[in-house]
């Protein structure tokens, strides 16, 4: 049997993926300047008030690779906890998504473009493959992104090509 | 929870439910890590507090996934009452108040990681599970880090277990 965790994606193979939860507070407010003001409050209601309001987010980052016969880990966890606080944590966390990120001057801070902007900042980590980004917004609401497929086709069959 | 997919029969295509059923159990463990082959500096370095030479614990929390079809005369895909059976022998006999390394000879040789433990896990229940077919193993350490074990290909089944 394969040690698990493999980065092939060979069928039936056993595989692992890591989960890690992070937790960061911020502010936003959902405003297109796209849509009039009454189209903006009829689309984003509450969320579109004046002067914003705040979540205490929790980020599920979920990562798959070879288990390390000689760790055990598919990634050292104060590698991935580095490099989450270094591109992520210290960016968001108590902060207005609107204003000190520079993503969401354009794009309105839905968590659903939350989960795009936060899987484009980790997907560079070199310890694993980022499979996943999950985000609770609240307890009852959340989002999930697995990173843009057809990019990944199109990268695949360029080096096929190579 | 339920989605429907479509396989071929021996009478052309026919439609089948499957259905993903999880149970949780709790179990508390100690563990170190700590590679022999390594020098105690680079145990240190790679596995920070958890080579703490006493060890520590975790209350650990197991989820286990099985998709099948319920059975039309009892609407089950597996009795629960068996799974919480299978899991009561398999695994809170073997790791509930033990000590991974040295009480689990199934980890013998193997630092006892959420990953490896995972692996081990997957590995003593899936011959186990006679009904339906056992989906993901999901090994919560803390609420915030976890590890999936499930085979390549289960993917889009795990999409709608969530």
């Amino acid at each position: 049997m394969s040690a698990t965790g493999n980065g092939r994606d060979d069928e039936g193979a056993l595989k692992m993926e890591l989960g890690r939860r992070y937790h960061f507070s911020a502010a936003h407010r959902l405003h297109s300047a796209h849509l009039t003001e009454e189209e903006n409050c009829r689309v984003f209601g509450k969320c579109n008030n004046p002067y914003g309001h705040g979540h205490n987010y929790v980020v599920e980052v979920k990562i798959s690779g070879d288990v390390d016969p000689a760790t055990g880990m598919i990634a050292n966890l104060a590698d991935l906890d580095t490099f989450v606080d270094g591109a992520v944590l210290q960016a968001f966390d108590h902060k207005s998504l609107n204003e000190d990120v520079a993503a969401f001057k354009e794009k309105v801070p839905t968590t659903e473009n939350l989960c795009i902007e936060i899987f484009e900042r980790l997907k560079g980590f070199s310890g694993a493959k980022l499979e996943r980004i999950r985000i609770e917004e609240t307890r009852n609401n959340s989002f999930e992104y697995t990173g843009d497929k057809l990019a990944e086709i199109a990268v695949a069959s360029e080096r096929e090509e190579e | 929870m339920e989605g429907t997919r479509v396989s071929r029969g021996s009478s052309g295509y026919i439609k089948v439910n499957m259905v993903v059923i999880t149970r949780r159990i709790e179990f508390s463990a100690s563990h170190i890590y700590h590679n022999a082959n390594f020098s105690p500096e680079e145990n240190r370095r790679i596995f920070g507090k958890c080579n703490n030479p006493h060890g520590h614990g975790h209350n650990y929390t197991l989820e286990v996934s099985v998709a099948g079809e319920p059975d039309p005369v009892t609407g089950m895909v597996l009795d629960l009452k068996e799974l919480k059976e299978i899991l009561e022998r398999e695994i809170m006999h073997r790791m509930d108040h033990r000590h991974l390394n040295y009480e689990v000879p199934e980890l013998a040789g193997q630092i006892p990681t959420c990953e490896n433990i995972a692996r081990v896990i997957w590995q003593l229940l899936e011959p186990k599970i006679t009904h339906g077919k056992l989906q993901r193993v999901r090994l919560y350490e803390s609420p915030d880090l976890f590890a999936d074990c499930f085979r390549n290909g289960d993917a889009a089944k795990r999409e709608n277990s969530r």
